[in-house]
Formats: structure tokens, sequence, C-alpha cells
């Protein structure tokens, strides 16, 4: 080098504005609280919506003024733009934000210990929160996903394995169909189960029928998720495999589903939770009873979602309470199945 | 490519044009770099460079593959900080301004400093004639005489001839050659003073690229230009001055600059001597 | 032969392999399980078919047509004077146009989250909100139900009220007797936020698809971020958020417990959505089962037949368009 006195500078971003630069943008949104307290206050804007709308609108305006004055018409529009779609983002997560400080709020007032120990079996919906519980529709929901899991994790990995590993004939067919089959209506899944197993057949409601409709549901999940992730692994390892002389049955299971393992527990965890509150097929299926019943296949049986249709159509103030209490712990459920399976999918990479 | 070519005869091609006159057209007063580092994250990718196009040259800049020469060119017309680990330090001037100053407008930046890239880049879903227009429409420009203007760009950027009668069909019916000279006319619909490079030629067959050198040479009657390339022949063929850059384990630096018949008939350091003439790179 | 003295250029030659038997029963087995998709399909069409197929040729084109649904055998096998009628052509209707309401709401705004999360927000916020938007499609049906009843609805009653009363002369936002609550206007909105996640990602997944090179193309030519979306983020990612939409729409059209939740079920065909009455074809069977005769039941299969087939072709046509779009990026 012809010189090895130079000192490095510092690296900088000046394309990140300065504090100086940010001032009309602090006076800006400082304008649009005012504005919009002012709108709220002097007119006939009233409620969220009202003070929603009205800050928004004057984001808006007072951003486009503040870059239209600085650079001119088109950064004007721009920056309208932006201030509108960074609006719709604000609106698409409102609802999460709203569902869950409601479901905990009103959730709460319901949970006492003997909520996850007793059951309906002896409580009329019109008693009070201290009596009865869930435990029926725990154990059922409980019983249900583990049902459903066994039935549907091989048939969905399967398809998986079928579409990556051997890609036979009919690979692309199947693919379309199995995400056709992600969007059949779940009402549809129960009464296709009704129609097939219980309808004319002597057959009462029970536990198992639940959970072939819930398989149903499952299914595509695991499948598409299972073969996202085993199009992930690299074909180096696959070859790997087949290069040692090793049957292709013996690379897949030696080689190719071990690699694949923590991805495919997180679609099995993701088909779990697509399944998890699922209502409409359990209407056609399980009867939902109130009794705790560890049998799947004789007698009908409750579940989580089940219980929480049942007190919102009894109306009571008391079964209106339970139905919140439950639906936070159907909640709980599909949150520690969802932040577990991102933790398993964040790991793989 | 660049590995069996004698270096007299490089410097016989580079000598061809050592008395070109800067372009007189050439608008603005060229552009400046002054110190310009560049960095990715903690990784110092560009040291110190400072370089002066004046206004209507042809400056090619030329070294191995990783040496910073296309992170260079990116931070001349801000292209840099689309890499959201990017930071950089020094200053670049277009007719003596810093286009990293404080309140400038990037697009208004970008506008007078056109770049190409790489790989022909056509927008699929215009026609010819709304690719050649497309950066009116980006930028919110108004042109009364549009059919005029996309005739003169294709003209310039010889492509006129080969897509008269079908400014109609989409940019992607074109041969490579004929989208990145689309590409070239693009840039010059909104009339830039300063024109980047990077690689024009490299996705392009022979026949292609010699079309391109002659626009380039044409264009640099109006315009300054500044192209990275591989191609050393290609450099020593339509360049006025030549930068040669190296990384060699550090952050990339310019090793030397000077007249393109210079660098490749006479270099004053070892490693240039030693990458034009092919002993390594 | 006559090739053989013809040409000199060889055939190529037949590459056969025999897989050993572990191979062949692995592949079988593998096989078997693949084709579980096509014969659940299947089996959905053939038993909702054979149930339902006695009204669905009585009745014929008139029970997608007919606005009737009466049975006159009561669940207690007692038979009523009048002959039963099977017609849904009401909750088709009604099927449509709450899904159109959550699609009018939910995709502009799904959109906007997109374009947020691939060209706005800084990196931090990118990851947060992608988890909670994801988090959101994992919300059981019920959840939003439970909701949409107890918080969303007392709002919408607001907003349905504050649009009747400024654009009430448009017949689609006119009200016949002002009752607000429980309209279809709630329900899809209710469905519009149901939907979101799935737009959305969706949308995102395919404007994240836009080529690189093309978007540098259009800041290298001064373009500022909206006018460089406008110019080649939108139109490539055009019919691949159509896509999104469609299977938007497919969601919007097999949602149950939600509609039922929020919806006052009238069998009418109501085009004043802001008007509490109306029904879907999924809640229309929900409110029905409880008390159907043996003959009901069959109209009902018909009629979830009738649902399958509906959301099977638009989720197809969603997937043709998604898929075309997505591997043009690649």
């Amino acid at each position: 080098m012809s010189t090895n006195t130079i000192a490095t500078p510092k690296p900088k971003k000046p394309w990140r504005p300065t504090p100086k630069a940010l001032i009309p943008t602090y006076l800006g949104i400082l304008a649009t609280i005012l504005g919009t307290w002012i709108l709220i206050e002097f007119t006939g804007l009233a409620g969220k919506l009202g003070a929603f709308a009205s800050a928004v609108f004057l984001t808006t305006l007072i951003s486009s003024l503040i870059a239209g004055l600085q650079r001119g018409k088109q950064a004007a529009k721009n920056a309208a733009v932006a201030a509108i779609i960074t609006s719709g983002a604000l609106v698409a997560v409102f609802p999460v934000v709203s569902i869950l400080g409601t479901v905990i709020a009103r959730g709460v007032k319901g949970i006492y210990l003997g909520f996850f120990t007793t059951d309906m079996g002896l409580a009329s919906v019109n008693d009070p929160l201290n009596v009865g519980g869930i435990l029926h529709a725990i154990v059922g929901t409980a019983l249900m996903i583990v049902i459903a899991t066994l039935v549907s994790v091989p048939l969905g990995i399967s398809t998986a394995i079928y579409l990556t590993e051997i890609k036979g004939p009919g690979t692309r067919l199947i693919r379309f169909l199995i995400q056709a089959m992600s969007g059949v209506p779940s009402i549809v899944a129960g009464l296709f189960i009704y129609s097939a197993l219980i309808s004319g057949s002597g057959r009462g409601f029970n536990g198992l029928f639940g959970a072939f409709a819930l398989a149903i549901l499952m299914l595509p999940t695991v499948a598409r998720t299972a073969e996202e992730v085993l199009l992930l692994i690299a074909q180096d390892l696959r070859e790997a495999g087949l290069a040692l002389g090793a049957t292709q049955w013996r690379t897949v299971a030696m080689v190719v589903v071990p690699a694949a393992k923590s991805g495919l527990i997180t679609a099995v965890i993701l088909g779990v939770a697509r399944i998890a509150g699922e209502t409409a097929p359990l209407l056609f299926t399980t009867g939902g009873g109130d009794v705790t019943n560890l049998n799947p296949v004789d007698g009908v049986m409750g579940s989580i979602p089940f219980a929480i249709w049942k007190a919102l159509i009894s109306g009571s103030e008391e079964s209106n309470a339970r139905a919140w209490a439950s639906i936070l712990v159907l909640l709980v459920l599909v949150m520690v199945l969802f932040f577990s399976a991102r933790r398993l999918g964040k790991v793989r990479r | 490519m660049t590995d069996n070519v004698k270096p007299s005869s490089l410097a016989s091609v580079a000598a061809g044009n050592a008395n070109r006159a800067p372009g007189k057209n050439a608008l603005g007063t060229g552009l400046e770099a002054r110190k310009v580092h560049a960095w990715f994250g903690k990784n110092h990718v560009l040291s110190d460079i400072s370089l002066d196009f004046a206004a209507g040259t042809v400056t090619a800049l030329i070294g191995p593959s990783g040496c910073g020469k296309s992170t260079f060119i990116r931070t001349l017309n801000r292209m840099h900080e689309f890499i959201p680990t990017a930071a950089m330090a020094g200053e670049v001037l277009l007719d003596g301004k810093d286009i990293y100053a404080p309140g400038i407008d990037v697009t208004k930046i970008r506008l007078k400093i056109g770049m190409v890239f790489q790989k022909p880049n056509p927008f699929p879903s215009m026609t010819i004639g709304e690719n050649v227009l497309s950066g009116l429409r980006l930028a919110q420009l108004k042109r009364s005489d549009k059919d005029q203007l996309m005739e003169e760009c294709l003209v310039r950027a010889g492509l006129w001839n080969e897509v008269k009668d079908r400014l109609d069909a989409h940019g992607g019916s074109l041969s490579g050659g004929q989208q990145q000279r689309l590409c070239i006319a693009r840039s010059l619909a909104v009339n830039p003073q300063v024109l980047l490079m990077d690689e024009p030629c490299s996705a392009l067959d022979p026949g292609s690229t010699l079309r391109i050198e002659e626009t380039i040479r044409e264009l640099s009657e109006t315009m300054t230009i500044i192209i990275v390339t591989h191609n050393m022949q290609q450099a020593a063929r339509i360049s006025d001055y030549t930068a040669f850059f190296l990384a060699d384990g550090h952050p990339g630096v310019m090793v030397e600059t000077g007249p393109t018949s210079e660098i490749f008939s006479n270099p004053k350091d070892k490693r240039t001597e030693n990458y034009v003439t092919g002993r390594f790179g | 032969m006559l090739e053989e003295k013809a040409s000199s250029t060889p055939k190529p030659r037949e590459i056969t392999t025999r897989p050993r038997v572990s191979d062949k029963i692995f592949r079988a087995v593998i096989f078997t399980g693949a084709l579980s998709s096509l014969v659940i399909l299947a089996a959905i069409a053939i038993f909702l078919g054979a149930r339902g197929f006695e009204i669905l040729a009585r009745e014929g084109l008139s029970f997608i047509t007919g606005y009737e649904w009466y049975s006159s055998i009561n669940a207690d096998g007692t038979s009523g004077d009048d002959p039963s009628v099977y017609g849904i052509g009401a909750m088709l209707i009604g099927t449509i146009v709450i899904a159109f309401i959550a699609i009018a709401i939910g995709v502009p705004i799904s959109i906007a989250a997109a374009l947020y999360l691939n060209f706005y927000a800084p990196n931090i916020i990118r990851g947060f909100l992608v988890g909670v938007i994801d988090l959101m499609a994992a919300f059981p049906s019920i959840l939003f139900g439970l909701w949409g009843f107890n918080i969303l609805m007392p709002s919408g009653e607001y907003w349905a009220k504050l649009l009747h009363k400024y654009l009430g002369w448009i017949p689609l936002f006119d009200v016949s007797t002002p009752f607000f609550s429980r309209s279809p206007f709630i329900a899809g909105l209710v469905l519009s936020i149901m939907i979101i996640p799935i737009v959305t990602s969706i949308a995102r997944e395919v404007f994240s698809q836009t080529p690189l090179d093309r978007i540098q193309a259009a800041y290298a030519l001064g373009a500022t971020k909206w006018t460089m979306i406008r110019a080649v983020v939108l139109p490539f990612g055009y019919s691949g958020v159509v896509g999104g939409a469609m299977l938007g729409l497919g969601r919007a059209m097999g949602e149950t417990v939600a509609v039922f939740t929020v919806l006052n079920i009238v069998f009418q065909a109501n085009f004043q959505i802001l008007l509490g009455a109306g029904g879907n074809v999924a809640s229309m069977i929900i409110l029905k089962f409880g008390e159907a005769s043996a003959e009901e039941i069959k109209a009902l299969m018909a009629a979830g037949l009738m649902l399958f087939l509906l959301t099977l072709i638009v989720n197809m046509l969603a997937d043709l368009l998604v898929s075309r779009t997505v591997k043009q990026g690649r």
C-alpha cells in the first residue's frame, strides 16, 4: 500500500436523517396530535374510529406537506402514500392487540383452580363460576388431537416425501390437491364424517369421529409444511447417501428425515395449532358431552371449542364468563403451540 | 479472456484513443469522489478512494473480482445505501456539491447520475416505448414531446433502427444485447449528466458487446461515463482514463489511476503491471 | 430395420434400474399415503353427493336458484300439510355477498400491510409484525366470533349507521327498517379481519419475489418509493395478489362459526347489507342441523356439497394464480 498512515474514518450512514433534519418531522407529529385533538373536540367526529380517521388524515396531510415543502410535489405524494400504507398496517395488527387484551381481561375472571379439575357434568349453565370446570373439554381436546395426529401425520409426511423424494407419477396433481384441500371449509369436513360414518348407520357421536374430521383439516397443513422443510434439505445430502450405495429407503430414513427432524416437528405442531380450536366439524361428530369421557369410541365427548360454543349459545351471564375463561385456555394453548413452532423453525435456519 | 493478451497489444489499442478530447457538449462539470470509504456491517470493503471524473470523459474501473469496484460505483449515485448494513465515509461531489449532504433529495441525484446494470433489466410489464419513457413516469416528469424524446434516446442508444417498427412489443422480446441498449436508452430519457455502467457487457455476446462499446463512445460526447469492466480490452478500447482497484485481503484500494494509454503501456505500480499483463486476476 | 443402415448416430440407450425390494415397498407405502388427499377429496364429494342425491334429483336446478327452504317433516317424523321445498339460492347469495364484503375491506388493508412489511418497515418492526400476523392466522374462528360479537359489533353498528346516514341513497347502504345489529356488513367485517393474515402473507411473499434488479433500475431512474412500487412491484405481483384475495374469498365463503355468532340468520336474499338479517350456506347448515328430520339432513348434505364445490373451485383458481406469480419471480 502506498501509505499506511491513513487514518480510517468512522463508518457513517449519511442517508439517515440528522437530528436537525428530523425537527420538521417532530413538529409534524406534534401538529398531528394537536390537530387530531382539535378535530375530535370541536367537530362531530367521535369515538375511536373518529380519532383514528382524523389521525390518519392529518398524518397524511402534514407529512406530505412537510415533504412537499422540502422536496417538491412528487416527494409529497410519496409521503402521503407512505402514511396511508403505514396506517393500513396498523389496522391489520390492531385486532390482535384487541383480541389478546379482551380475552385476557375477561377470561381471568372465570379461572379458578377447580376450573381445570372438574367438569360440567353436575354443574348447570347458571351455576356460579366457582362450580364446574372444563376438565372434560381439556381431556376431549387432548384425546382428539392425539388421534388426529396419529392419523394425519403419517399421511401428511408420506405425501411430503412423495412430493420431494420420489417425485413419481401424479406429483403435480397431488401437490395441487393438497393445496386445494387446505381450503376445504371445516364444516365440510364435519359433514363428510357425519355422512360417511354416522348418518343412517345407527352409530352415535363419539370422539373418534371428531378426531377423523380434525385429521382431514390437519393433513394439508402437515403435508405442505413438511414439503417446504424437505425441500430445504440440500440435494448433496441425498446424493451423498445414494453414492454410498444406500437404497432410497435408507437414504430417506437415515439421512433426509433426521436432517429435517426439527422442521418436521414444526409441521406437526402447526398442524395441531390448526385444529386445536376448530369448532364446526365437532358439532357434527362429537356430540359435545359435559362429562369427562376417556373412551373415544363410545359416547359423546366434550372439547374446549364445543364447551365455548355451548356456553355461548346458552347465553346466561355465568356461561358467558365461562366461555371467556375457556377461550383464554384455548388461546394459551394455541400460542404455546405457535411459539414453540416458531422457535423450532428458527433453530433450523 | 484477458490472460493471453500481450501488454503491447493492449497498449496499442489504448494508444488509439489517447488524444481524444473530452466531449464538449457534456452536461455539468463532472463528478468527484473524495476519500470515499465503504463498509458492509463491520466489513471495511473500500478504503480512501479519491477520483476525479472530468465532464465528457470515459473512465474505466478495472481490477479483480471482489475489489470493491461495483461497491464504489454504487456509492456514486447512492445505490449503496439499499443494503441495510451499508455505511460509508467521504464525499461525492456533483457539480461541486456533496450528494450525501443532509437535505439532498436523493431521487434528484439519481436523475442526474444514471445507471446501467450488469444484467439487462427492462421492465417486463411495459412495452419498448414505455420502457424508454419509464424514467419520466417514475420521476413524474412532464414532457410534451414524448415521441420525439423516445426516438432520440433510441437513436443515441443505437437501437432505433431495430425497434422502430415494434415499439409496442414487450421489452422481453428483444435479444440480450438489444435489451441492454434499451436499458441505456431508458437511462438517457431523463437526461443524466453522468452515466454509471456496472459491467454492462458481461452478460452479452461479443457482437452485442461491440455495439454497446460504439454506443458508449458516442455517448461520451455528451456525458460523463464511468464503467466497471472485467474485460481489459474493453477498457483499452473505450476509456480515456483507467483506475485499477485491488483488495488483496484488505479493504479495496485504488492502486493507480491515469490516462488509459499510460496504465496499459507504462504502469507505475508493479501490481498494476502484473494485472494488465495478465500475470494474475 | 431401415434405420440401422440409414443413420450413424446411435439411438439413446434406455437406462433401466431395477429397484431393490426394500425400495419397492418403500415407494408403494409412500405412494399410498400420498394418495390420501385424492381419496379424501373424492370421498367427500361421493358421500355428500350420495346422501344429498335424493333431494338434488327432486329439486333439480331450483336447489341452487330457489329461495325457499321448508321442511314439512318434523323431527319427530310427523308430516305437515305442505310439501317440502329445499332451495339454497338466498343463502348462496348471502355467502357471496358476505365474502365480497370481507375481501372489499380486508384485501386493501392486507395489501397495505404487505407493502409496509416489505418496503417500509424497519427491520426490527418487520420481524415483530410478521410474527403478530402469523399468530393471528393461528387464532381459531370461534375466537374471532366471540370477539366480533362482543367487541367489534358495537363499533360496527355505529359505523353502519354512519354509512347509512351519509351513503344511504345508494341502494346497497339503504335499510328498510333501522335495525343495524347482526347484519351481513358486520359479518363481513369480522371475516375481513379473519382473512387479513392469509392475504397479507401471500401478498408479502409475492411482493418479496419482485426481482431486485428491476427495483434498483427504477430507483436508478430517480423513482420515489411509491413510483417504484407502482411501476415495478404492483404489476409484478398483480396476479399473485388476486390469487391471494381469492384464497381469502374461499376462506370467507366457508367460514361457519364466526358468521353464525354475529349474524342474525334469516332465510331471505338480503342485498341491504347494513340490515340485520342474512345468512350464508355454512351458518344455515349449523342452524338447521340440530332439529332436522332425516329428509332435511339429506338436503343439508346437498347444501354442504355445493359449499364444498364452490370453495374448491375458488381455491384452485387462486392457487393457479399465486403459483404462477411466485414461479415467475424465481
